[in-house]
């Protein structure tokens, strides 16, 4: 009798595990299903292009971007003997050193005399985000006027007081600074709005307990503002860098990458590389550079942005 | 915190400069677009009359309208495409529990690492052998995918007490029901955030179409500044700031209805 | 019959740390269990197990006589109150109430007028097209409750659900789920970490402490007969007092201080004498009349709560804490008489926490009134 019960115990729990092992198969197939979809397109439009990439990036091809004779490294110590390449690299990460800067400090200064509680602060706020709802096409359409060296309000403003008109994006000494300029102007509104959005989370009751204590506007600044903004100040200042690096539209509108190469961009580089000269081999290891110093960049944030989390 | 009013002036004075010399560029444009190109020849800065030849001239010499239309249908088609495919993983990466959840998390955020910028050769090689040069699909299906949309409602669906997901258990809701009549509603200012913010991006859009398009059939509006503005040159610059204005109308509007949900959205997604 | 069945229940995280023990127990149909214990004591995973949210290591759980461990929780045939009520922000009270019903595929017909009955049973008949965010806490856990009942499931798992009102609302609501239950002939797996709300509530207590069952047992018994120290210190309040204790000259030592005359009769239960902990209720330290004064005590705190008052002495290290009935006029540092006698004591060994003797004579309380 006794046995009898033991052995029907045995053969339920043998039930449970295979029981278990289906739901746990079922469990696996269901979340694959809700994710199948984006898995399937990122395969195809962002791994897939990785890795062909890589591969062109070891051969000639031909117009079409069939690849032709495997070269190994070639293509890359032709790209770095390259001076146009080289010329490239110079801009880009000068242009890096003039935008990055250049968006962060105005957006935080706009942030931070935005943050006030000021009747009609609303429209102030409004007007410096506003930017960022220009599209590139449309914000290069506007700096070209301003840029336009006999019609131009920058050369108008300049003359006024006497100087000389600029050739602001003909002049190879001008032409990168100018770009930059215009596109400090069009990250200003997504840096502003992600300031602003840091700045309005830090507790109030900070600041109260300051000015108890009396302290002064510059002090509280330096003192609660910064070190409490520097989770999003540094996701600003990497998102940036990443966009910095990404810069294409700016330069095919204002500049096509001239005069003399001077604001030929990485990305602006790779896209002549491939679509104009139908070099898709050195275009291809153009790109891994660019994939590599984005990879830097992004490992960065996530090492050092996971210890700044503590503080928020 | 109160101000004094010396205090309060000093602000205004800032904000007020900063923002007329922000909004310059934009403003400039605007008033251009209602000026005759007499006046913009002569470098007027305050226009004698106001017109809107420009807009007229800019909708009868270029197919504007219907870059307009196209740019609607891409940029909508990438919102619901993003939309449907973000709010489904996030859903899986939340609420359902299986073997190799984490690693596939760890895949998404490695998607991050790869720059569009860096694969455009590839993609632009699949979309040409798929024949989809010129047309709806190739400028919006590569776009779906969204690592950072993901990573937004995920964070947005965690704040969903996981108590909902067990009382639906129990009551034998599954899981697609529980997706649709719960976490879409509950999570609905989220996912207007997100919708906000990829329709503005893909609105703005202007390495992809510029390769993915060869003819008007589908070209959108940014890459029909573009033509504008070589075509056009020199004197006609009324026409074309009449071209940028209205480019940038839809998603200045968007911008200014949305601005708070996208300011604490986005800081929300970025930071958590 | 019984409703649910624990055999040998154990759970474990990643086969190391262990939460609940080789639990075995049986709830009757019709039912009201309670599930006591402090914060991680196990018993909302306890819970959670029987409702199907977390999976069982080993042992088997059997609802209805049939074993369910590889069933999901809507096969169970169950309903689930949360602490937090998981009402969905969005639907009305109505269309919460419902919503389970629509997956169970009852015909429309039906849901309404379970619909009514119920709305009307909880006096929800006037929310119905409120949101959640528009109700107050206790109308919350009415909503919570009504979709538990319309569900019309034999059993009933409800995790903490008056946790989150306040004093007054909780009292009133622990006699309405009290009555829902008895009216409905509900089978209830009731958790709290309350003691009160155990006692109050449940037909049978289970007291539940690092993943082990502590005691299995009606709230008397539990009161009177505490299996060991953990429940005798768990349950009742204020809590029960305990002191270390020998047997020195024909004395019983207390906490090297007070002295006892040994009772024989007492003692020849209690075959221990190193290792000795007694407990005492605080009902049971009277106020010394005239010759049955046993001890002068000094008062270190007073207590007036209204109809009885709380005198607490210092015995030793511990704290010993005398509940009197009515109002008594008493000041911090005044010497009481005081009625400390052996048969009121519970003995319990000192290394396993044991019960070796209960108190003998639970004392009829109108004695003390005066």
């Amino acid at each position: 009798m006794s046995e009898v019960s033991l052995e029907q115990e045995s053969v339920t729990s043998i039930d449970f595990i295979r029981v278990k092992k289906k739901q746990r198969i079922l469990n696996f197939i269901k979340g694959i299903m809700f994710l199948m979809p984006s898995i399937l397109l990122f395969s195809v439009f962002l791994f897939y292009p990785m890795i062909r990439t890589i591969y062109l990036s070891f051969f000639l091809t031909d117009n079409g971007g069939v690849p032709t004779v495997f070269v190994g490294f070639d293509n890359f110590s032709s790209i770095f003997a390259s001076p146009i390449f080289q010329k490239s690299i110079v801009s880009t990460f000068l242009f890096v050193l003039y935008t990055v800067p250049g968006a962060i400090i105005i957006s935080l200064f706009l942030a931070v005399i935005a943050n006030e509680k000021l009747k009609g602060i609303g429209i102030y706020r409004t007007i410096f985000s506003s930017t960022m709802g220009i599209s590139v096409a449309a914000a290069s359409v506007f700096w070209m006027f301003l840029f336009h060296p006999t019609m131009g309000w920058l050369n108008q403003l300049i003359g006024t007081i006497g100087l000389e008109p600029i050739g602001w994006l003909t002049d190879p000494n001008w032409a990168l600074f100018s770009v930059s300029l215009s596109t400090i102007w069009m990250n200003i509104g997504f840096t502003f709005l992600i300031l602003l959005g840091g700045l309005q989370s830090i507790d109030s009751y900070l600041y109260e307990s300051a000015d108890i204590d009396g302290a002064g506007y510059f002090y509280k600044l330096r003192r609660i503002t910064l070190p409490m903004l520097s989770p999003t100040l540094f996701f600003v200042i990497t998102v940036t860098f990443i966009n910095a690096f990404q810069t294409f539209g700016q330069v095919d509108m204002l500049t096509r990458g001239g005069p003399q190469n001077e604001t030929n961009l990485i990305v602006y580089s790779i896209y002549q590389e491939a679509f104009m000269n139908y070099q898709f081999g050195t275009a291809s290891a153009q790109a891994i550079i660019l994939f590599l110093i984005i990879l830097v960049l992004t490992f960065i944030q996530f090492k050092l942005g996971e210890r700044k989390v503590h503080y928020q | 915190m109160r101000l004094s009013l010396s205090k309060k002036i000093i602000f205004y004075i800032l904000l007020t400069i900063s923002a007329v010399l922000i909004f310059a560029p934009a403003i400039i444009a605007f008033l251009m677009s209602f000026m005759s190109s007499q006046d913009i020849l002569t470098g007027k800065i305050i226009p004698t009359s106001l017109t809107l030849d420009n807009y007229i001239q800019v909708f009868d010499r270029s197919p504007l309208l219907h870059y307009l239309i196209n740019s609607f249908i891409v940029s909508f088609l990438i919102m619901f495409g993003q939309l449907i495919l973000a709010s489904l993983a996030a859903y899986a990466f939340v609420f359902l529990n299986f073997k190799g959840r984490d690693a596939l998390f760890f895949v998404f955020i490695a998607t991050m690492m790869v720059p569009f910028e860096a694969s455009i050769i590839p993609n632009f090689q699949t979309i040409r052998d798929l024949g989809w040069i010129d047309s709806y699909q190739g400028l919006s299906i590569p776009f779906f995918a969204m690592a950072f949309g993901t990573f937004l409602l995920r964070q947005n669906f965690k704040q969903i007490p996981k108590e909902l997901k067990e009382a639906s258990e129990i009551a034998g809701i599954g899981d697609l029901k529980f997706y649709f009549t719960v976490v879409l509603p509950v999570a609905k200012t989220s996912l207007i955030t997100l919708g906000v913010y990829g329709f503005l991006s893909a609105w703005n859009m202007y390495l992809w179409p510029l390769l993915a398009t060869t003819n008007d059939e589908v070209r959108t509006v940014q890459i029909g500044l573009r033509q504008l503005q070589t075509q056009e040159q020199l004197n006609e610059w009324g026409i074309i700031m009449a071209g940028a204005i209205i480019v940038v109308l839809p998603t200045l509007v968007l911008l200014f209805l949305g601005q708070k949900k996208l300011q604490q959205g986005l800081a929300e997604g970025a930071l958590k | 019959m019984k409703q649910v069945e624990l055999i040998n229940l154990s759970k474990s995280y990643e086969k190391q740390t262990e939460v609940l023990n080789e639990i075995n127990l049986s709830i009757d149909e019709g039912e009201f269990f309670v599930l006591v214990g402090p914060s991680g004591s196990g018993k909302s995973t306890l819970l959670r197990m029987i409702a199907g949210l977390e999976d069982i290591t080993s042992g088997v759980l059997k609802i209805n006589e049939k074993v369910v461990n590889h069933l999901p929780p809507k096969d169970r045939d169950l309903s689930m109150v949360f602490q937090n009520y998981a009402l969905y922000p969005h639907l009305s009270v109505e269309q919460n109430i419902l919503f389970g019903l629509h997956a169970k595929k009852v015909a429309k017909k039906e849901q309404q007028k379970r619909l009514h009955e119920t709305a009307d049973m909880m006096g929800l008949g006037s929310l119905l097209k409120r949101k959640p965010k528009q109700l107050s806490g206790g109308q919350r856990q009415r909503v919570a409750l009504a979709r538990s009942v319309v569900s019309e499931c034999p059993l009933c798992l409800m995790d903490e659900p008056l946790s989150n009102l306040d004093a007054k609302l909780r009292a009133h609501m622990r006699m309405e789920i009290r009555r829902l239950q008895k009216r409905l002939g509900l089978t209830m797996v009731y958790v709290t970490h309350d003691q009160v709300e155990a006692m109050t509530m449940g037909d049978r207590i289970m007291v539940l402490n690092e993943g082990k069952i502590q005691q299995v047992g009606d709230p008397i018994t539990l009161y009177n007969e505490p299996a060991n120290l953990f429940v005798a210190s768990f349950i009742g309040s204020p809590k029960m007092n305990m002191g270390q204790a020998k047997i020195e000259d024909h004395h019983l030592v207390i906490e090297n201080e007070l002295k006892i005359p040994l009772d024989l009769t007492e003692l020849l239960k209690i075959t221990k004498n190193k290792g000795l902990t007694v407990g005492m209720r605080a009902e049971h330290i009277f106020r010394g009349e005239a010759e049955e004064t046993t001890h002068l005590l000094e008062v270190v705190n007073v207590e007036q709560l209204g109809n009885e008052t709380l005198l607490t002495f210092e015995i030793g290290k511990e704290l010993w804490t005398a509940k009197w009935l009515g109002q008594w006029q008493v000041s911090v540092g005044n010497k009481v008489p005081v009625n400390i006698s052996m048969k009121n004591m519970s003995f319990f060994d000192s290394e396993t926490g044991e019960l070796i003797k209960a108190a003998s004579t639970p004392t009829n309380q109108e004695v003390v009134a005066i």
